[in-house]
C-alpha cells in the first residue's frame, strides 16, 4: 500500500503548523540519544554563599569536548525582565567548544554576561542568558536549607526554576559559524548544540539552589530530590525571532516537515502492527494527557485550544479502547483517516506525534536529513523559461494565488527590525510608520506580484532575461525555484494578514525543538518549557527513550 | 572577528538600505563573505562603495556581450555581476568579454567566481594589471593581495577556460606507469578465481 505524503497546502498553513507537537523527532530527545554515552562531568563550581561566580559543565567522548561555561550574577529586583529589551540576567552561559583554559574564562567573564553587546570568537559555540523564577527558587532554597522538600504543586505549575530568555548560535557575536562544526557526527541533526547548553544549563540551576541552601544552614539542608529535579525543566520566553528563521531557512524548514511527513507516511503503510507497538502507543498516548491536563496559561487563544484538545483526545481514547481494532490491516492509517473526519488539527498532529512512538527504526534515520545546506539551493537557474516558472507557481502555490493583496486585511501587517534590538517585529502598515523598510518575509504577497509579472511576460523568455527587468522579484524568483525541489520549505499561508497568529509560527519552530506547554503571554511571545521530566545527566546511560510521558 | 555569518547579514541589509533589491541585497551578502574567505577585501570595498554610490555615476548593464563599454559613467559592479552571472549559460561560449569601466571591480568578482562553479570551467578575470584565475568557486589564484579598496577598473576582461589538461600527455603516461606498480601480474589461476565470472562467462 503506498500512502502518498501530505499535501504541503494542508500542512504548511499556519494554523496546521500552528497545532504541532513535540515527537521522536523533537531536537532535544535526539539530543539526548546522541550524547547519552558520552561523560558528563562537573569540572568547576566557584559559586559564593549566595550562588554567585562561576561553573562549568561538559560532555566528553574520546578527544571532543564541549564544555558550558556559567556566570551567575547578583541582579536587582528592578532589573531582572525576560523581555528581549533587558541588558542584566541572573546568569549568562556559553558552550565552549573544548576545555576552556584560565584565560578562556577570564576573557568570556567580560563578554558572556554583557550577551549581545559582547564580542564572542570561533572557540564558543552557542550563548544564552536565563532569569530566575525568585518565587520557586526561594522556595525551593527556603525549603532545601529547612531540611524538607519543596512543594510539588507549586514547582508542577511552574515547572523550571529558570528560563532563559534568548539561545544564540550559528556565528551570532562572533560565534562560531556552522561550516567550522558541521562535518562533526554528533551534531548531525538541528540545534543540537544550542539543545546541549539549555541541557546543562538545566543541571546548574540544580546544582546552585542546592548550594544556596546548603550555605544557608549547612546543618539542615538537604539537596533537591533527583525525582523532583528529573520533574523540572527549563523554561523558555521566545519571541518573534523565531518567525522570519523559518522562513529565511527553506530548505531546512522543508527537511523537518519532511522527516514528520515520511514518518507519518510509513507508519500508515504498515500493514500489520504488533500488539506491543500498539501498546506503546496507546500507553504514551494516555499518559500524555497529563501534559494537556497540567497545561497552565491565562491565553484565552489557548484555553480554548487546550479545551478542544482535551475533549477531542478524550474522545479519541473512547474510540481506541471500545470501538477500534489494531488486528486490521493498516490499521494506522486507518486511524489517521479517523482522526481527520472527526478532530481538529490540534489534536490530528498530538496523535501524529504520539504515532511515531514505536517506530525508532522509522524515525532515527530521518533525524540525520534534518539538516540543510541553504547555500546549495541559493543560486538561480537563470536557464530556465518564464513558462516553467509560471507552471511551479501555478502547482506550488494554488492556495496563495487565490489571496487578493489588493483587500486592505491581506496587506495590513509589515515585518521589520527593530532599531534598538535589531530584532523583528510585526506591525499594522497603515497605523505605523517604517513600512517602507519591510523585511522580505510576505512571501505569499510577493509571488502573486511575481506572478502577475509573468502572466505578462514572453513565455520563452529566460530567467536570467526577465530577472534583468523584475530585480525587486529576485527573492521569489529563488525561492519558487526551491519550493520545486522541496515541497515543505514554504509556508502556505499570508503572514501579512489581519488574521495572522504569529505564535503560530513559533510554535512550529519549538515544537520540533521538543518544547511543552505553550503558553502564548501575547499573539506574540509566549513562554514554554524545555526537558521537563527528561533524564538527568548521571542517568543518560541508561533511560527510558519514552520519559516524555513518564 | 567578525564571523562570516555577521558578514553576510550587515552587508545584505546595507546593500538593501543603499538601494538594491532584497534579492540582489542577498547576492552582495554571499559574495561579501566569499571575498572575505578568500582573504580578499570585501568589506573594505564593498563599505566604501555603498557610501560613495550616490556620488558616482553609475550604469546599470543589464545584456552582456563580447564588448561592453558605459557611456560618461562606471557600470555598477553589483548589476553587472548579477547579469553576468545569470546571463553566463549564454556567454560561456564567447572567446572574450571585455568591460570598459567597472567601479569597485572587487565586488564584480564573486560574480564570476560563482559563475565558473555553474558552468564547470575555470575563468581568467583582468582588472587592468591585476590578475584572478577562478576555479569552481573554490579558489582563487591572483598577483593582488593587497587589501586596499580599488574604486575603478578601467579595462576588465574575462576569458572562460576551455576544460584542458594542465600537463603532457608523456607526462601523464610516466605517472600511470608508475602507478601500475601498485598492481598484481595476473597468472591463470589467478585469472580464473581473481574475478566474479566463472570458468566459463559465455552464456
Amino acid at each position: 500500500m503506498n500512502i502518498p505524503l501530505r499535501d504541503p497546502n494542508v500542512v504548511m498553513k499556519l494554523s496546521r503548523l500552528g497545532s504541532f507537537h513535540q515527537s521522536r523527532l523533537s531536537f532535544l530527545r535526539s539530543f539526548l540519544r546522541e550524547f547519552k554515552d558520552w561523560d558528563y562531568k562537573r569540572d568547576l563550581f566557584e559559586l559564593n554563599e549566595k550562588g554567585y561566580g562561576t561553573a562549568v559543565f561538559s560532555f566528553k567522548k574520546k578527544n571532543r569536548v564541549y564544555s558550558l561555561i556559567c556566570f551567575a550574577n547578583e541582579l536587582d529586583e528592578n532589573e531582572r525582565s525576560d523581555r528581549v529589551i533587558a541588558t542584566k540576567w541572573d546568569t549568562a552561559f556559553t558552550l565552549f567548544d573544548g576545555a576552556p583554559t584560565k584565560l578562556d574564562i577570564e576573557r568570556l567573564k567580560n563578554e558572556v554576561p554583557k550577551q549581545e553587546f559582547g564580542r564572542l570568537s570561533y572557540k564558543e559555540l552557542t550563548l544564552s542568558r536565563a532569569n530566575k523564577s525568585v518565587r520557586v527558587f526561594n522556595h525551593v532554597v527556603e525549603s532545601l536549607s529547612n531540611g524538607v522538600q519543596p512543594d510539588k504543586e507549586l514547582l508542577a505549575k511552574v515547572g523550571y526554576l529558570y528560563r532563559t530568555t534568548a539561545v544564540y548560535g550559528s556565528g551570532k557575536f562572533g560565534l562560531a559559524d556552522r561550516f567550522r562544526i558541521k562535518n562533526r557526527e554528533e551534531i548531525y541533526g538541528p540545534f543540537r548544540l544550542e539543545m546541549m547548553l539549555v541541557y546543562l544549563v538545566r543541571q546548574f540551576t540544580f546544582d546552585q539552589v542546592n548550594h544556596v541552601a546548603k550555605n544557608r544552614n549547612p546543618k539542615r539542608a538537604v539537596n533537591l530530590d533527583p525525582e523532583i529535579c528529573k520533574s523540572l525543566g527549563i523554561g523558555n520566553s521566545t519571541g518573534l525571532g523565531m518567525a522570519p528563521f523559518i522562513v529565511n531557512h527553506p530548505t531546512l524548514l522543508n527537511n523537518w516537515i519532511y522527516a514528520r511527513e515520511v514518518s507519518l507516511k510509513k507508519i500508515r503503510e504498515i500493514k500489520n502492527v504488533v500488539i506491543n507497538e500498539s501498546n506503546l502507543f496507546k500507553d504514551c498516548l494516555k499518559k500524555s494527557i497529563k501534559h494537556v491536563t497540567s497545561w497552565n496559561t491565562e491565553s484565552e487563544y489557548q484555553i480554548n485550544k487546550i479545551k478542544s484538545l482535551l475533549k477531542d483526545l478524550n474522545q479519541f481514547i473512547l474510540f481506541l479502547d471500545n470501538e477500534f481494532d489494531f488486528n486490521q490491516e493498516h490499521p494506522f492509517n486507518k486511524l489517521y483517516e479517523h482522526l481527520e473526519e472527526k478532530y481538529e488539527e490540534e489534536c490530528v498532529e498530538y496523535v501524529v506525534s504520539m504515532m511515531m512512538e514505536p517506530y525508532e527504526n522509522i524515525v532515527a534515520p530521518l533525524i540525520k536529513e534534518m539538516s540543510s545546506e541553504e547555500d546549495k539551493y541559493f543560486n538561480i537557474p537563470t536557464e530556465r523559461t518564464v513558462l516553467e516558472l509560471k507552471t511551479i507557481i501555478e502547482n506550488k502555490y494554488s492556495e496563495i494565488l487565490k489571496i487578493d493583496f489588493k483587500k486592505k486585511e491581506n496587506n495590513l501587517n509589515f515585518w521589520f527590525i527593530s532599531k534598538n534590538k535589531e530584532e523583528p517585529r510585526l506591525a499594522n502598515r497603515f497605523d505605523e510608520n517604517g513600512c517602507d523598510l519591510e523585511q522580505p518575509l510576505a512571501i505569499a504577497r510577493d509571488i502573486k506580484k511575481l506572478y502577475e509579472n509573468l502572466l505578462v511576460s514572453k513565455k520563452k523568455l529566460t530567467i536570467a532575461m526577465f530577472l534583468s527587468n523584475n530585480a525587486d522579484l529576485r527573492h521569489v524568483v529563488r525561492r519558487a525555484f526551491i519550493v520545486e525541489k522541496f515541497p515543505y520549505s514554504e509556508i502556505q499561508d499570508n503572514t501579512i494578514g489581519q488574521e495572522i497568529v504569529p505564535i503560530d509560527m513559533l510554535r512550529l519552530k519549538l515544537s520540533f525543538f521538543g518544547a511543552l506547554k505553550f503558553d502564548p503571554r501575547s499573539d506574540k511571545w509566549l513562554r514554554i518549557c524545555m526537558f521537563q521530566g527528561a533524564p538527568l545527566p548521571e542517568q543518560l546511560k541508561n533511560y527510558d527513550e519514552h520519559w516524555v510521558y513518564n | 572577528m567578525k564571523s562570516l555569518s555577521e558578514i553576510d547579514t550587515v552587508s545584505k541589509r546595507s546593500s538593501r538600505a543603499a538601494g538594491y533589491s532584497w534579492g540582489i541585497a542577498e547576492e552582495v551578502g554571499k559574495n561579501t563573505r566569499l571575498l572575505e574567505i578568500f582573504s580578499l577585501p570585501g568589506i573594505k570595498n564593498l563599505n566604501d562603495f555603498l557610501n560613495k554610490k550616490k556620488n558616482i555615476k553609475l550604469e546599470n548593464l543589464k545584456l552582456i556581450t563580447e564588448d561592453n563599454s558605459a557611456n560618461n559613467s562606471q557600470y555598477c559592479p553589483v548589476i553587472a555581476g548579477v547579469n553576468f552571472l545569470d546571463q553566463i549559460k549564454t556567454l560561456e561560449n564567447l572567446n572574450e568579454i571585455k568591460f570598459k569601466k567597472i567601479a569597485y571591480p572587487i565586488l564584480f568578482l564573486p560574480f564570476v567566481s560563482r559563475a565558473s562553479e555553474i558552468v564547470g570551467k575555470r575563468i581568467f578575470l583582468k582588472l587592468d594589471e591585476k590578475e584572478f584565475l577562478m576555479s569552481f568557486n573554490n579558489c582563487i589564484h591572483s598577483n593582488f593581495s593587497k587589501k586596499e579598496i580599488i574604486e575603478i577598473a578601467e579595462s576588465v576582461s574575462i576569458k572562460i577556460l576551455k576544460n584542458e589538461d594542465s600537463f603532457s600527455e608523456n607526462e601523464w603516461k610516466e605517472l600511470y606507469k608508475l602507478s601500475e606498480e601498485t598492481f598484481v601480474e595476473e597468472n591463470e589461476s589467478l585469472k580464473n578465481s581473481g574475478a566474479g565470472a566463472g570458468l566459463t562467462d559465455n552464456d
